[in-house]
């Protein structure tokens, strides 16, 4: 694992991540310290601009695509725990920037592109780590989203490096490549079928009796995690990057391990109030 | 023989129909189960009449699959026979080890035809006049409705039997010839369903999809006797038994008839020949019985060669049916002396294709070879089916060709292309590559450029917005920032309401609350905290 050191990347913390998710970002960065990483965070960036792009509002991204490609240029390697966002910044960002006209925005967008990864193609083809030297003792199923599997087109390096986490049972997910209807703006454009489509995913989270609900994609466990919540379903949610993160210590919590706990960021997985969710660790 | 045949049941024909359409009436009126809107429309009919609202005049695809999504039914059936295929396609195409370079070497092909579609086109009118066929050009359905009126009538008949064909739907050949007192006989067992069904495809493959056995059996036993061979009044609803009934239905229009009207799969431009891939027999049945045959088709249907067949006919029965092989292919190369129908027409339709055609991005739409697994895999049509998509091509390759064909024009046409969460999985399965999520996306930005050019929208407004802060770290850093201070009234994790347009989305699920420390706070503090 030491053998990485220097090696400099640049987190690519995407935006529904660092205003939503921040535990995501934050054990992402850990994961890859521990893993003898210099991680930076460059403040210039921004979002991968799909909200726009998958609307048809082109143009409005490309103030993403300069904010992207003027925050990772520097960087050699840009990590981002999202299948989603990466697939978008690898397949469209060059799609716009020829659209801009802008030549010199072109080239740094293409090497941009050629060093971006997602965090487990970053684990798995770059560091070449598929045991992180994680413990996390919980059935879990995955959800592999699709842009993760169609755009980013990750494989199965989720799931081997889930394999090689001690205590973790991987669960079957009935229908598990099926889209889970989140879709962006298609949510609120067609809120029913979104909603037909969300409510069979949970079904499908609900009967398969893990504890934890994982992807790579915090967009998607934000719409299942939010029909789980309505539901009453005790599965929680959690991105693959804090289950990577976690190790071994007294309590099994993933989060109580870290070495620096930051208490204003434990806001999300620690168990609901109302009680509706939560209480899943044993 | 054949002839002695058909002579004797055309002469019996005119005083049958008389009778026919007397008993019609009669029994439409009694026919408890039949809507009487329905009959009402029915009567003076010679076919059952297709749901009374032009699909043109369907409602956004929004509005259309929320009625939609609330028939049980419907989901339960489609649900199931999507499921069925696409497990069936997936284990025969698995079966390949050359499927990819099979699947690139379709796009590959139909690429080359588009490139060059005039030429192709003229080499095969000439190939198609050389075999003894008569070639016809028609530039929008109008017009192709016209050119098959006028053949018929000129034949001084007033019935014919059809081959299940998508472009005869897109013009509504059938309509327009029930106008002209012509009645067109659907022959493909689901084809025939539908039509019996007042009904309309809903899938460009299995157009009866929505349908299960025992609403089959009902429309069979309601409908066949009005408009001939009526349904044995013990029919099961067992596939075998329904099939025999549709046969047994079917086979006294079959020798009646003497003209036949066929689409087309394929038109191979250097030897004229046209092809049709299917399954019951019933294509060879109209292929080879009458003497007049008139095949309409798209001009996108035109392959260079005989040889790009061996492509196509590998990629098509196995994505389509998820058979290794279809049962039925039938070639026919204009006229041959002594066989078959005497007199061939073909009719090559545009009716749009030429404008999909000048779009670099969106032309991709015309390799589509219609083998519906786009549509089998795609989670929103399994839900909807495909009458929610306003139009005779549903699902990913409907969104992306309807509005093209038609031209972007009204509210359903706009909403098409975003009938889709861009999951992936239609560009995933089909058979000769086309990009459909790419494609999707190109038409979203038409639709908003279109929008554009006209007013300034509220969306457009708040893309604006958005886009303007996130061009910068900063501005967006400080949006975090105002998000996390929400926290301080609502101290929940998740809530339940949502104003406005949010209300769509609390509708059916929470909405988790923005983090009290944005990520980016987070690492400025835990910096700070390491010096
Ligand atoms: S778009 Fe592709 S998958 Fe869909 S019907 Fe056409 S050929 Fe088949």
């Amino acid at each position: 694992m030491t053998a990485n050191i220097q090696k400099k990347v640049a987190l690519f913390a995407t935006c529904i991540n660092d205003v939503m998710f921040p535990d995501t970002c934050m054990a992402t960065v850990r994961l890859l310290e521990r893993l003898g990483c210099r991680v930076c965070f460059p403040p210039q960036q921004t979002c991968c601009g799909q909200m726009f792009t998958n609307t048809g509002y082109f143009n409005e991204a490309i103030a993403s695509v300069r904010a992207c490609a003027s925050a990772f240029e520097p960087y050699e390697y840009v990590v981002g725990p999202s299948g989603s966002c990466v697939g978008s910044l690898r397949e469209q960002h060059p799609l716009l920037a020829e659209l801009s006209g802008d030549t010199a925005l072109q080239q740094t967008v293409k090497a941009v592109v050629d060093k971006t990864y997602e965090l487990t193609e970053f684990l798995v083809d770059v560091l070449g780590i598929e045991d992180v030297g994680a413990y996390f003792p919980h059935t879990v199923v995955f959800h592999q989203s699709c842009h993760s599997l169609r755009v980013a087109r990750l494989g199965d390096r989720p799931r081997r490096l889930m394999e090689k986490v001690r205590g973790l049972t991987l669960l079957p997910l009935e229908a598990d490549d099926q889209c889970c209807g989140f879709g962006g703006t298609f949510s609120v454009k067609n809120p029913d079928l979104s909603a037909a489509m969300v409510s069979e995913k949970a079904r499908c989270v609900a009967k398969s009796g893990a504890e934890y609900l994982v992807t790579v994609d915090n967009a998607c466990l934000m719409n299942i995690g939010g029909a789980l919540h309505r539901d009453g379903i005790a599965v929680r949610t959690i991105h693959l990057a804090e289950i990577l993160c976690s190790q071994e210590c007294e309590r099994d919590e993933p989060h109580v391990c870290h070495p620096q706990p930051n208490r204003a960021l434990l806001t999300h997985n620690k168990g609901e109030k109302d009680g509706r969710v939560g209480g899943g660790a044993p | 023989m054949t002839d002695a045949r058909r002579s004797t049941q055309t002469s019996v024909r005119s005083p049958q129909h008389s009778e026919r359409s007397g008993q019609m009436r009669d029994t439409h009126r009694s026919a408890s189960t039949c809507d009487a809107q329905h009959s009402a429309q029915t009567r003076g009919r010679r076919t059952p009449a297709p749901p009374p609202d032009p699909l043109l005049e369907s409602l956004p695809f929004p509005l259309a699959a929320r009625q939609l999504l609330q028939n049980q039914q419907l989901r339960a059936n489609l649900r199931h026979a999507t499921h069925t295929i696409r497990s069936k396609r997936k284990s025969v195409v698995a079966e390949l080890p050359h499927w990819e370079e099979l699947r690139s070497a379709g796009a590959a092909m139909k690429d080359r035809a588009l490139c060059s579609l005039d030429s192709y086109l003229e080499q095969l009118e000439a190939n198609l006049i050389q075999n003894g066929a008569q070639v016809h050009w028609a530039s929008d359905a109008a017009e192709a409705q016209r050119i098959v009126t006028c053949l018929i009538k000129a034949h001084g008949v007033d019935e014919v039997v059809k081959i299940k064909s998508m472009v005869t739907q897109e013009i509504e050949l059938n309509e327009a010839l029930e106008a002209e007192g012509i009645a067109a006989w659907e022959t493909d067992l689901a084809e025939l369903i539908v039509q019996l069904g007042h009904d309309r495809p809903s899938n460009i493959l299995v157009p009866a999809i929505h349908r299960n056995r025992d609403e089959v059996r009902e429309i069979f036993l309601r409908e066949m006797k009005l408009y001939g061979q009526a349904a044995p009044d013990d029919l099961d609803n067992d596939p075998e038994d329904l099939a025999a009934c549709a046969r047994n239905h079917l086979r006294e229009k079959f020798l009646r008839a003497k003209v036949a009207l066929s689409g087309a799969n394929f038109a191979v431009a250097d030897t004229g020949t046209l092809v049709i891939v299917e399954s019951e027999g019933n294509g060879r049945m109209c292929l080879t019985l009458p003497d007049v045959l008139i095949s309409i088709t798209g001009i996108e249907k035109v392959i260079p060669t005989v040889e790009d067949l061996e492509i196509v006919l590998q990629l098509l029965p196995r994505s389509s049916t998820g058979e290794r092989m279809n049962p039925y292919t039938s070639m026919w190369t204009g006229v041959t002396p002594g066989d078959g129908p005497q007199e061939v027409h073909v009719v090559l339709v545009d009716n749009g294709r030429t404008r999909v055609l000048a779009d670099p991005i969106g032309r991709a739409a015309l390799r589509c070879i219609r083998c519906a697994a786009c549509m089998h895999i795609c989670p929103v049509y399994e839900r909807v089916g495909g009458h929610a998509y306003g139009s005779v091509y549903p699902g990913p390759i409907g969104s992306v060709l309807t509005p093209q064909l038609r031209g972007l024009k009204s509210v359903l046409d706009k909403s098409l292309p975003y009938a889709s969460s861009l999951c992936g999985a239609c560009a995933e399965v089909c058979p000769v590559k086309i990009p459909l999520p790419d494609l999707l996306l190109h038409l979203r930005r038409r639709v908003v450029d279109e929008v554009k050019r006209r007013h300034v929208g509220l969306e457009q407004t708040a893309m604006r917005c958005v886009g303007w802060v996130m061009g910068s770290g900063r501005r967006f850093g400080l949006v975090g920032r105002l998000a996390g201070w929400t926290r301080i009234f609502i101290r929940r994790d998740f809530i339940t309401h949502l104003p406005w347009l949010g209300k769509r989305w609390t509708a059916r699920r929470d909405m988790r609350m923005p983090a009290r420390v944005s990520f980016r706070r987070a690492w400025r503090r835990r910096a700070r905290d390491k010096k």
